[in-house]
Parts: structure tokens; sequence; C-alpha cells
């Protein structure tokens, strides 16, 4: 419009009787409405996915020199986690053989994946690296917030000789991999984060509880059942106050499903989505998985915690180590740190927990890695940062001197030192070698997991509350077939 | 005295156009800046809502389009979220969680807090005590306060379970069952805000005049005669300020119920601003959360807005008007 015709239309609208107000509020609302849009590009509206071609890894050339980097400083968000104070305790010796300085932010693991995905969300590159995990890759990974490591690992420039990526166990640096595609294996030429530390979920159990009362851990999921329920039901008469028999996780969060509950479930030989025609088919009302969970809940109800639909990781492993549950289905160094310093230090052991029919170990874990962020401007010293921190330079300090168990690396894990340092824990290292051949990320690679992983929480909690197990996960599934393929 | 002799001199310059020009000039120049000064006078004004509203406006272009972590580069989908959204089973039971948390804490703080004023408006040295102890829960972060409150509550080691079986309740189970997640909840609101509508009581209280209370004392009304015939109409101009307040508040309540619950058991106590958090945070689905709020907004306004309407009518009958 030119400002002969906009000179036209003010005195002709005035004219029609519109007050100066009311011409004031129209302006104002048409001033409002038209800012929004350039601040929609603004707050990151067109953003998305890079491409590992143009990695800024491609670029670095000539000999690798640790001290490339000196003076500057890589910025860190992490959780704070006995990983996070093992590396503050080794900072010095990468400060003094990088020169880099390490600039460490820390918030608890209740409002630390908010404050990340808020970070990443803003694109700002606040931070040049941070803590996650699979699941987070795919949040995080498809619209572009993490930097693909591949290219860094590729590069004898970029990384040290001794960085070793075989070192690894191959199912953790597999997590660490995707394609993006809803449905499809994790795995491929993409790596979107490190390995730093994890979780694999066994059974931890009183030993003095089952030695009085007579008890071997279970091998079938019934046998845990009826274990469970027996502590409950003799506990208190053989002195063990009111010990009940299994600690779980119950809140409604994601967190819920993923250590015992979906171990156990994949050894039952049940899946959570199957991929049909392209798209993900929930598969946790089928009547297997429906018979599963209806026992599951029931266990829970009738030899599990009261309150339990408040317990996240931390209520289930104090229980175990207070000495108010005998059993402990859930990450093996949950429990692992309630062997110190609590009332039922020095009486804990592992096992693997039931098997499957047919034998099966299949376990879930948790592995704690370390991703780059894409908008990070600072992304030669943060990977240098990353291959020390993954180093067995590193890890064999952390897992040795400090709590940093599980070892992701190999050479770590099978060291005399480290084995040492875990026999004082019973049964833990001949738990974790069983388990290990078949633990692996059991879930299906999917950008919704936390809504799914979250709503199946929620109806785990109403059959537990006594909602019938077949209507409740049919509405489930029913509920999240639109909303993962939408 | 002569007239003519107080006469001011005649205007030199009426004759002369170029010594007339700097003063009009000047009345000019006065002239538009009077003309400007309403609109300078409205520019701090003006800064102030566009800082309130740019970021809202923000907000709900948001809603017309599918952005979320999943879909970095959007389109327009229109209306598609709101009718999504409003078709859904969930916005409708988080709908009726929202009402029936935010009525209940609501009436609940209300009554508790109108009560609480009334034993402390007698001014003895105890009650002057109680006024400094009373707003120590307004003090607490009301995320402390539900952590607080969780760990209490938490049967295998919190202190309710002792007090309750104490009192012979048995089968105490904290917040696992629906009921029994909503009513906490509830408690654990009235906990921290009751003192902030007691004390908009007291103070409305101790401004009432003394002359009806002693004619209907004279004339030998009871306790619950006066309380209802006087006290609570003459109070209720300041009781609705605090009304208002704390029902705009619980029906946005996020951070009691989520420290709490997060929402559960099920979706018990998952209000909508629970669903919203989880949708823009949790599942990073920015365009569907923002929904959430926006029609939470929509709520509250109309909402607040009818009861402003109301309140005004009350305290114009107050004032004779």
């Amino acid at each position: 419009m030119s400002a002969m015709d906009h000179n036209h239309v003010i005195p002709s609208i005035a004219g029609r009787g519109l007050s100066r107000r009311r011409l004031l509020r129209i302006a104002g609302t048409a001033t409002a409405a038209a800012a929004s849009a350039p601040l929609l590009q603004a707050c990151g509206f067109g953003g998305g996915a890079g491409t590992s071609g143009d990695s800024e890894a491609n670029a670095v050339s000539g000999s690798f020199d640790w001290k490339k980097h000196k003076g500057k400083t890589v910025r860190l968000l992490m959780n704070k986690h006995p990983y996070t104070d093992a590396l503050k305790a080794h900072r010095k010796e990468f400060e003094q053989k990088t020169g880099i300085s390490l600039a460490i932010d820390e918030f608890p693991e209740s409002n630390y994946f908010d404050k990340l995905t808020l970070e990443l969300r803003s694109q700002q590159g606040n931070y040049d690296a941070f803590m996650l995990g699979a699941y987070m890759v795919w949040q995080y990974g498809p619209p572009g917030y993490l930097e693909d490591l591949q290219p860094w690992m590729d590069n004898s420039s970029a990384t040290a000789a001794e960085f070793a990526p075989d070192d690894f166990f191959p199912a953790l640096l597999t997590a660490g991999q995707w394609n993006f595609e809803n449905g499809a294996p994790l795995g491929g030429d993409r790596q979107w984060m490190l390995p730093w530390g994890f979780e694999t979920n066994t059974v931890c159990y009183r030993k003095d509880v089952f030695d009085k009362l007579g008890l071997r851990p279970a091998e079938t999921f019934d046998e845990l059942i009826d274990i469970a329920g027996t502590i409950t039901k003799k506990a208190s008469s053989a002195g063990f106050g009111d010990m009940y028999g299994i600690a779980v996780r119950g809140s409604k969060e994601w967190a819920t499903i993923h250590p015992g509950f979906m171990t156990m479930y994949s050894r039952m030989g049940l899946t959570d989505f199957e991929l049909a025609d392209g798209k993900l088919v929930p598969k946790m009302n089928t009547p297997e998985a429906v018979e599963f969970t209806d026992k599951w809940a029931k266990m829970v109800a009738d030899s599990g915690p009261s309150g339990w639909t408040s317990y996240t990781w931390y209520q289930a492993s104090s229980d175990l180590g207070a000495g108010n549950a005998a059993m402990l289905f859930d990450a093996d160094i949950a429990a692992y740190f309630q062997n110190e310093d609590t009332p039922a230090a020095g009486k804990l052991a592992w096992h693997p927990g039931p098997k499957g029919p047919g034998g099966s170990l299949d376990t879930n874990m948790w592995i704690w890695s370390l991703g780059m962020n894409a908008a990070s401007s600072n992304k030669e010293a943060a990977w240098w940062f990353l291959q020390w921190a993954t180093s067995k330079e590193h890890l064999q300090y952390a897992a040795t001197k400090e709590q940093h168990i599980d070892a992701v690396r190999k050479s770590v894990a099978d060291s005399a030192e480290y084995k040492d340092r875990l026999s004082a824990a019973t049964d833990f290292v001949e738990t974790f070698e069983q388990v290990m051949p078949q633990t692996a990320i059991q879930f299906t690679p999917q950008t919704n997991f936390f809504d799914a992983t979250t709503s199946w929480a929620g109806a785990l909690q109403d059959i537990y509350n006594g909602a019938g197990a077949a209507a409740t996960l049919n509405t489930l599934a029913s509920d999240l077939e639109g909303r993962v393929n939408s | 005295m002569p007239l003519t002799a107080e006469a001011p001199p005649p205007r030199q310059d009426s004759a002369d156009g170029a010594s007339t020009a700097p003063l009009a000039e000047a009345r000019r120049v006065s002239r538009r800046r009077k003309a400007l000064r309403p609109y300078l006078l409205s520019v701090p004004a003006v800064l102030l809502c566009a800082g309130i509203l740019y970021p809202f406006f923000l907000g709900v272009s948001y809603t017309f389009f599918d952005f979320s972590a999943q879909n970095p580069q959007p389109d327009v989908v229109g209306f598609e979220n709101f009718a999504t959204i409003l078709a859904s089973d969930e916005f409708w039971a988080s709908a009726r969680v929202t009402l029936l948390f935010a009525l209940s804490a609501t009436a609940l703080e209300t009554v508790l807090g109108v009560g609480v004023a009334l034993l402390l408006n007698r001014s003895s040295l105890i009650d002057k005590l109680f006024e400094r102890v009373l707003i120590v829960p307004l003090m607490v972060a009301p995320i402390l306060a539900a952590i607080m409150w969780k760990l209490l509550l938490l049967p295998e080691v919190g202190w309710i379970r002792p007090i309750a079986e104490f009192f012979g309740v048995t089968g105490y189970n904290g917040t696992d069952s629906p009921v029994m997640a909503m009513v906490w909840a509830i408690v654990v609101d009235a906990w921290i805000f009751t003192p902030f509508v007691a004390i908009i009581a007291l103070a409305g209280l101790r401004s009432l005049p003394k002359s009806p209370f002693e004619a209907a004392s004279v004339d030998g009304a009871s306790w619950w005669l006066t309380f209802r015939k006087l006290t609570l109409p003459m109070l209720w101009p300041y009781l609705l300020v605090a009304v208002i307040f704390r029902l705009m508040d619980n029906l946005k309540m996020f951070d009691v119920i989520f420290g709490l619950t997060s929402g559960g058991p099920g979706d018990a106590t998952t209000t909508l601003q629970i669903s919203a958090y989880l949708e823009a945070i949790s599942y990073a689905r920015y365009s569907r959360g923002l929904t959430y709020m926006f029609l939470l907004w929509a709520l509250v306004f109309v909402i607040s807005m009818i009861l402003v309407k109301y309140l005004r009518r009350i305290q114009d009958r107050a004032a004779g008007v």
C-alpha cells in the first residue's frame, strides 16, 4: 500500500465513526500480529537436521596434538551424578594434558533433561557437550540438535590413536547410532553419542533374608512373584520387621518402564511396537503382554511398597538400602550404591533375575553417554574433551578410584583392578558378565518414545489400582497408534 | 488615572510580518507538542503492553503450526491442533481434573482462611504470635513444599502413616489411589495458600465498622447470626479478591501437583497445565503444548472476567452506587 493510499484510508476509517482509541486498538493488534511473523523465524522455525557430509571434522588436518586447543574453554551441561563427580575429580589431568579448561554446570536429574531440551531447542550453543541417553537421541537427533561424532572418530588428525572405539562394548556403541526412521533398528554409520557409563538391569537381593527364609533367587517370573509374596508374608516373623518383597519403580514417567519392567517384558519375548507397512503398531495389548502386565501390577500390589505410584529409582533403591525391601529389580548400580553406609550394606547380592521362556536373559539398559551440541561454535575443543572423557585413561581411573560403574570399555571391565574392587559386592561381576551378552536397548526406536512410555506408565498405575489390564492396554494401544504415527 | 495611561503599548509587530514569524512558529511548536503529549505519555504503557503481548501472540501463532522437535520445519495447519485436542478424551479428562482441583482447593482455602482469620481477630498475645507463624508456608516455594509433603506422605518412610495408624486408620497408601492423590494435592495446596486467604480476610475483618456489631450485640444476636448476617456480607468484597486470586492460581497450578504426583496415578491428577508441560517439554511437541496452554488461558480468562465483574458489582453495592 502506498503512502498516499495509507493517508487516504485512515481518514476514511475515522470518518466512518471510529474513535481514536478504537483505531489505536486495531493498529496495535495488527502490529502485534505482524511482529510475530519474523520472530517465528528467529525462534527456530526453519531449523533442521544437519548432514554429516559438511562436518567440521573433515576440516581438521595434520597430526593429532592434544595441545592443539590450549587456552580454550569447553562448556559442559551435566547431570548431578557419580560419573560427573569422577570427571571433576580427574579434570585437572585433562586440563594439564590439553590446556583446555572445563566449565561444568550441573543439574539434578529431575530437571536435567528439561534444561537440556530447552538449551538444545534454543540452538544458541551455550553448551558444547552434555550427558544424554539413547532414548534422547531419538528426540534430539531428528531436529539436528546433535553433532554426528562418526566423522570425528574417523579422522586420525582429530582423534588420538589410543582412542580405540572397538574397545567399547558393541551394544553400547550401537545404541548411539540411528537413521531417524521410526521403527528402524539401531545401528548405521552415524554416531550421535559416545557411551560413558551404563546400567544393566538385574535383581539385587538381601542374602541374609533369603538365607534365613531358605529362598533362592528366582529363575522364572512366576518364581519371582512367589518369592516376593513369601518374603512379604514371612519377613516380620523372621525378624525383618515390615520388610516387603520387591521394590520397582512406579511413578508416572518413562523411567518406570525401562528398567525392571522392560527387562522382564523382553525376556518374556514381548515387544513394545512392531513395524507394519511403515507404521508402528503398539503391541503392549497382545494377550501375552496383557497377562504379563497384569501379573506385574499384582506382584507390586501384593508384595511391593505402599505408595508405589510415586516411586522413582531413588525411593526404590533407598528402600533396599534402608532394609524396607528384600529385592530390587532395577539398575545394577542403583543397588551397588546401597551397599555402602546403609543398614543393608554388605548384605546385598546380585542375580541376573528371572529368565524368560527358553532361558532368555534379554536385558534393557540405560547408557549415560556424552554428546556434542550441533550448535556449538567450539566443536574441535569439545571433541578433544569427548575423546578424553570416554578414553580408557579416564574411565579406568573413574571406575577404580571413583564410582564410575558399569564400565563401558571392555578393557576396563576386564581389568583385574576393576574386578577386584567390585568383588566386595557379592556376585556383582558374575551377574554383569552373565547378562551382558544379551543386554541391549529393548525398545523400538521412535521419535515419540517419551509419550509412549509415560502413557504406558500411567496405564500400569491404573492396572495397579484395579483397572482391567486388557481394557486399559487396549485403550493405551489405540491412543498411541495415532500419536506415534502422526 | 486615565485608562489610556494604563493601556499596553501598541504591538510593534502588528504591521510587520517578519517580526511575528518566530512567535507564530513557537505557537505552532507548542501546539504540536500539546498534540503529541498524549501519545508520548502513552509510550511507556505501549512498550509495557508490547512486552506482554508480543510473547503472547507469538505463543498463539505457534498453535497454528505443527511445530515439534520431530518437525523443525513446520507447516501451517490452521485450527488442526485445536480440533485434535478438543476431540481427545485426554483434554476433557484434564479439564475436569483442573476444575475439580481448582474449585475444591479454592473452597477449602476460603473456608479455612476465614476460620483462621476469625480466630486471629482477637488481638491477644498468642494471636499476634500465630499471625507471624501463619505466613511461614507462604515463604516456602510451592515445589519445595510439594517435595517435602511427598516425603511425608511416603508410606515406607514418611510421618503421615504412623500418625494415621495412631488414630486407627489402616491401609494408608499415600497418593497411590486416584481419590487420595487428588485429596492430598488439595490438602498440600491448602497448606501453602490458606494463610494468603487468612491474611486478606483478617485485614478485611479489622477494617469493618464496629457499630453494627455493637448494635447486634445489644440486640442479643447470637455469634452465628452475627456472622451470617453481618460479618460475612460485609467481608465478602475483601474475600472475593482472595477467591479470585486463588481460583486463577489454582486453575494454572503446576508445581504442587507435579511435585507430588507427576499427574498420576494414571491421569487422576493430570491437569491442563501438566498436559501442556508433557506435550511441550517432555514430548517436545511445541505447537500442541501451546494449544493446551492457550485453551487453559481462555478458561482462566473467562472465569476471571466473570468474577471480576461480580467483584465490581459487589464493591459498587457496598459503596452505595
